[in-house]
């Protein structure tokens, strides 16, 4: 078979695993269980060859498939890898059988459907990220949220129903904003033949007007925003994590989330060169106060998974950062961060459901001594604690030593050319090392140290599943610390063409 | 060669995963041989490439690990650099190190994380070797970093206790303020100079300084990191309350090694600082204010770990001011007799806290000296080679010092040295009160504690009498002199030169004068001590209390940060702005579904009533248009 063959029996396979899951009866809840776990580690198999295979030389797509779709509108079924998505399908896959497994104890209600609609979610995920057709992209995008509603509205904890409804709120606002917009941009950018193309190579081809962009990119740009998400269109997040299971808090961490920043990557900001270079400073104000505001509620939470969803916020503002420091080291950090945040928040995560699981409770006052008490699970717990703090070695070094390196390098330049404004954002957001570092070891310290208290002692440390899973993350949490360079080489074409999209010469009066 | 100077590196990084991962199961024998028998090969293997490195008359090793990133063109490079400034350190860095781990098989022997105690002080030496023999700033942060971490985990190492895991965190992050500028720093140098390979950084610059970021601006900044890791003031709060570790850890960490990094780094970038006054003005008035400063501090402490924590925040004050004056070999001089006789001191220290099983208040010691002989004779070595009795190491390195305070042309003055000979006075005083109130004088022990007085092990009086000749000769090796071809020093005036002599006479003076004052105040009984703390209670209480420094940070940062988190971000903007303007508008909506629904209300009369009514408007409505 063809490699483009296999990205589609990688995209497709979780459909064919729902089909299985629903003709098996409900009562084999370990065949349930076999069934999603062999699914997602197929995709994982297919989609780490597909990763080892990719040529970091070539420019563009790769393993792509065109296939005319609805002929009339110009809308085509069209699938491949690029530098842009390549490290984020692989983080999809990598983190799906992780879920899975990571969900066997845990998930006793509905065990079928849970699984069709984690299922559903890797589908619709890996679909938004490899789509070329706008159109495509859009109908993913929008799968996306019906299963992780679900998964919060079923199996979350007390107020789950509060927190679904201002989920799919927020995002359905920016969904129907970004829908207006994509279908005002094909109309505009019709050929004169009056041809219409949602293909997203055709959709760069042309230049709008400045104001056209600014509209557009407002309405791109709200979307995405609500999804990574930025302050202050955050308030969604920390209640949709408190409240979903584990499977579903890892999920929306370790992938949803970056739907937001691909989404301004891919789409967003080189489809509107000029509106981006002029919204620069803006967006650079408020990826600086998502990385402190977010640092900073962090510091006040008392409830473990409110700490990590915030801690999101404040390092997925390191990635817009990187993003829009138009800087070639800033936006190759930002794709690393995207990758970090998605191991060490969707660990972190899962270590949380681990102790849960156990004690029931997610007081962090409840807690305290737990590294006499359950060794093994302090260990993990550290290093995906240190890696969240970005202590050099591990990936969240990479990403944010490479963003805020590529941040300082643009400021000083600009600063040359007599503005002041990027390299002040660009000292300001290296507050954000110093916040990170006191959330994290509060959290640290009064969970791991000190007298030992357990809600519901004894406990038990960690079983093999649970440091099989723990294990895999932290072994990809290092190699992406120690050996970037693999990864970031696959990355660099893309992140090139990205920087060249937005620094277009301007456009003629 | 390049494989012994990259096993140099790696060889405590094994101890780490094996006493790590296996040492539980592996007994206390196998994680003492593991863990202490790497420390001395590399010890062997630095002496090894010290000898290589002489024969080849200082000329740099470069080992290419592999690349970590490259991107656009630019690459950053995990390599090895041994000259004779990474040389010296190592020595120091393993010499030292190999000691102490061999004294923490006694002082660890009972402890029931003796596995864990190794694993973390071999990933402690394995990253201090990394910052030390880093060829890039970026290696060297790793190390930075590094080491502030195994700070961390090991001043926490008694975790239990949550004021132990506390001081942890409280020197981790104190540490990552510096950090932060040491970042900054890093990222101008990049724009500036387009590498991070220090080598090639003082090379750049001593071709002049390039043009496109200040010196003096990179200089502060990478100071700033410096302040954090050598506790400088304003961030040298974090080291006395990191006396919660193991005392081997106070020795090897927080006295010997790790704090001294910050300055190696200035001593590494001085191509940069040669080319940065103010920066190099901000260097020595931070180090002499923090010098002095601690010093002061250290006399009115009584836990005698904390005298030793204060005394070495003045002695790295001391450092740092020869950095200052651009006395860099200096410096690294007395980086090297400061390892000596601190470590000795503090296992001095820890053999005294030893003995008596766990007191560490000086005010319930005294008159051991009879009955942990050993013990006392290395301190009392330590002691007067700390305070600058002559011949011994401290007396050296320290007049070297004050001789450049006075005489350089880069910032020498007759008010630094003053300073500094003021400071030195205070240091002999602490130093021999700490040394009669401990060993000397009637004792003030509990009668039970008295009956357990015991020496201690071999082991660890042998790494004792090991320092002790060292902080004695350690003063006859020329460190300054080796180091010249790379650290010159800096020129003195030529009118200057007669007051070299008058000047050393002095220091000796001073030396003995702070041992003649502590002897009269603190000698016999402690009573005349007692009587003028009492007519001066109000500056005893400001120096007993550390000048409040703790207190006004928690004032002035730690709680308005929490409040604004809080009380602004939190309830202010997160629930009443965000959440209540979306929740009103939830509201809204649904007050306006509510209204409508009144219409629908199943009644078929009304119904039919108001499509009446609408055509019968709609009627008009055209007809008056048409």
């Amino acid at each position: 078979m063809a490699d483009a063959t296999w990205l589609n029996v990688m995209l497709l396979l979780p459909v064919a695993g729902v089909a299985l899951l629903l003709a098996l009866p409900s009562l084999k809840e370990d065949a349930i269980r076999a069934v999603a776990l062999v699914v997602t580690l197929a995709q994982f198999v297919i989609g780490g060859a597909l990763y080892l295979r990719f040529d970091a030389a070539t420019v563009g797509l790769q393993f792509a498939t065109h296939i005319a779709w609805i002929p009339a509108w110009g809308v085509q079924y069209a699938i491949g890898l690029d530098g842009y998505n390549v490290l984020l399908v692989l983080l999809t896959v990598f983190l799906g059988p992780l879920v899975v497994a990571g969900a066997f104890s845990a998930i006793r209600k509905d065990l079928k459907f849970f699984y069709c609609m984690v299922l559903l979610l890797q589908f619709a995920m890996l679909g938004a990220f490899v789509a070329q057709d706008l159109f495509l992209f859009y109908l993913f995008w929008e799968t996306m949220m019906i299963p992780m509603f679900l998964i919060i509205g079923i199996w979350g904890g007390e107020r789950r129903i509060y927190a679904t409804f201002k989920f799919v709120l927020y995002t359905a606002f920016g969904s129907i904003l970004m829908l207006a917009a994509i279908i005002y941009l094909v109309y505009m950018l019709q050929s004169p033949s009056g041809e219409l193309s949602f293909a997203f190579a055709d959709l760069t081809r042309a230049r709008l007007p400045r104001p056209v962009q600014l509209t557009l990119l407002s309405a791109f740009a709200l979307s995405f925003a609500i999804k990574m998400p930025m302050v202050p269109l955050h308030t969604w997040l920390p209640q949709a994590h408190v409240e979903a299971p584990t499977a579903g808090s890892v999920i929306l961490a370790g992938v949803l989330l970056k739907m937001g920043s691909y989404g301004f990557m891919k789409l967003g900001f080189p489809l509107f060169p000029d509106a981006t270079r002029q919204l620069t400073p803006l967006f650079m104000s408020l990826a600086v106060v998502s990385i402190i505001y977010g640092a900073c509620l962090a510091l006040v939470q008392n409830d473990i998974k409110k700490i990590i969803a915030y801690s999101s916020i404040s390092h997925l503002g390191y990635v817009m950062l990187g993003l829009i420091s138009l800087d070639i080291i800033g936006i190759q950090g930002a794709v690393i961060q995207m990758v970090s945040h998605g191991l060490t928040a969707g660990g972190l995560f899962l270590m949380v459901g681990m102790i849960y699981e156990r004690c029931h409770t997610r007081e962090l006052a409840a807690y305290g001594g737990l590294a006499r008490a359950l060794p093994i699970y302090s260990v993990f717990f550290m290093v995906l604690t240190l890696a969240s703090i970005g202590l050099p070695t591990t990936s969240g070094f990479t990403g944010e030593f490479l963003v805020l390196l590529g941040t300082a390098t643009t400021g000083w330049r600009q600063y040359q050319d007599g503005a002041v404004f990027p390299l002040l954002m660009s000292a300001a957001a290296v507050a954000g090392v110093v916040l990170s570092a006191l959330y994290m070891l509060r959290f640290a310290k009064s969970f791991l140290f000190g007298p030992e208290k357990l809600p519901h002692a004894p406990v038990m440390d960690l079983v093999w599943r649970e440091k099989l899973i723990l294990g895999a993350i932290v072994a990809a949490v290092f190699a992406l610390g120690l050996f970037p360079d693999g990864p970031m080489r696959k990355s660099e074409l893309a992140a090139q063409e990205f920087r060249a999209l937005i620094l277009v010469p301007r456009m003629p009066r | 060669m390049a494989l012994a100077l990259t096993a140099i590196v790696l060889l405590p990084l094994f101890g780490f995963l094996v006493n790590g991962l296996a040492g539980n199961r592996l007994g206390h024998r196998f994680v003492s041989v593991v863990g202490c028998s790497l420390p001395i090969a590399t010890f062997a293997l630095a002496i090894l490439l010290f000898a290589e490195l002489s024969v080849r008359g200082g000329a740099p090793q470069v080992a290419t690990l592999y690349t970590w990133a490259a991107i656009a063109g630019s690459g950053f490079d995990v390599a090895l650099y041994l000259d004779p400034l990474s040389a010296v350190m190592t020595l120091v860095v393993t010499g030292v190190g190999s000691l102490i781990h061999v004294y923490s098989i006694g002082y660890m022997k009972e402890d029931k994380s003796y596995a864990r105690y190794f694993a973390y002080l071999n990933l402690f030496l394995f990253l201090m070797l990394l910052l030390v023999l880093a060829r890039s700033l970026l290696v060297l942060f790793v190390g930075w970093e590094g080491v502030g971490l195994a700070s961390y985990l090991l001043i926490g190492f008694w975790f239990d206790d949550p004021d132990k895991a506390r001081a942890g965190k409280k020197a981790f992050v104190t540490n990552r303020i510096g950090d932060a500028g040491f970042l900054l720093g890093m990222f101008a140098l990049y724009f500036a100079v387009g590498t991070l390979d220090m080598d090639r950084i003082n090379a750049a610059f001593a071709a002049g300084p390039p043009p496109a970021v200040p010196a003096s601006l990179i200089g502060i900044l990478l100071f700033i990191g410096a302040t954090g890791k050598s506790a400088q003031i304003p961030l040298h709060v974090w080291l006395p309350d990191a006396m919660a570790g193991p005392t081997p850890v106070s020795a090897l960490i927080h006295a010997a090694t790790m704090v001294t990094a910050g300055v190696y780094l200035v001593a590494r970038m001085s191509g940069v600082y040669m080319h940065a006054e103010t920066a190099s003005q901000v260097i020595t008035v931070v180090g002499a204010a923090t010098a002095f400063f601690a010093a002061t501090v250290a006399i009115a402490q009584h836990d005698i770990k904390r005298v030793l924590a204060y005394s070495t925040i003045s002695q790295l004050g001391f450092m740092f001011v020869a950095l200052g004056v651009g006395a860099y070999g200096v410096a690294i001089f007395h980086v090297m007799t400061h390892a000596f006789f601190k470590a000795c001191l503090f296992l001095g220290a820890g053999s005294v806290i030893h003995a008596l099983g766990g007191e560490q208040d000086v005010r319930k010691m005294g008159g051991l000296a009879r009955r942990i002989p050993v013990t006392f004779v290395t301190f009392a070595v330590a002691t007067a080679a700390i305070a600058g009795i002559p011949p011994l190491a401290g007396f050296f390195s320290k007049d070297e010092i004050l001789w450049y305070a006075f005489a350089s042309d880069h910032g020498g003055s007759v008010l630094l040295w003053a300073v500094g000979a003021a400071t030195a006075l205070l240091t002999a005083f602490y130093m021999f009160r700490l040394l009669w109130l401990t060993f000397l004088g009637r004792s003030r022990m509990t009668p039970e504690v008295e009956h357990h007085v015991h020496e201690s092990a071999t082991s660890m009086t042998g790494v004792l009498v090991v320092l002790a000749v060292a902080s004695a000769a350690g003063g006859f090796v020329a460190v300054p002199h080796y180091l010249e071809p790379l650290l010159p020093l800096p020129p003195v005036a030529e009118h200057l030169q007669q007051f070299e002599a008058p000047l050393l006479w002095l220091s000796v003076v001073i030396a003995f004068a702070g041992l003649a004052l502590a002897a009269w105040f603190f000698g016999g009984d402690a009573r005349r001590a007692e009587r003028f703390g009492a007519r001066i209670a109000a500056l005893s209480r400001v120096l007993a209390n550390k000048y409040y420094v703790d207190e006004f940070y928690e004032r002035v940062l730690g709680r308005p940060l929490t409040w604004i988190s809080d009380a602004v971000f939190l309830r202010l903007s997160d629930r009443v702005l965000l959440d209540g303007s979306l929740d009103g508008m939830v509201r809204l909506a649904r007050r306006t579904a509510a209204a409508f629904c009144v219409v629908q209300s199943g009644n078929l009369h009304r119904y039919l009533f108001l499509v009446l009514a609408g055509s019968a408007m709609l009627l008009t409505w055209s007809l008056g248009r048409g």
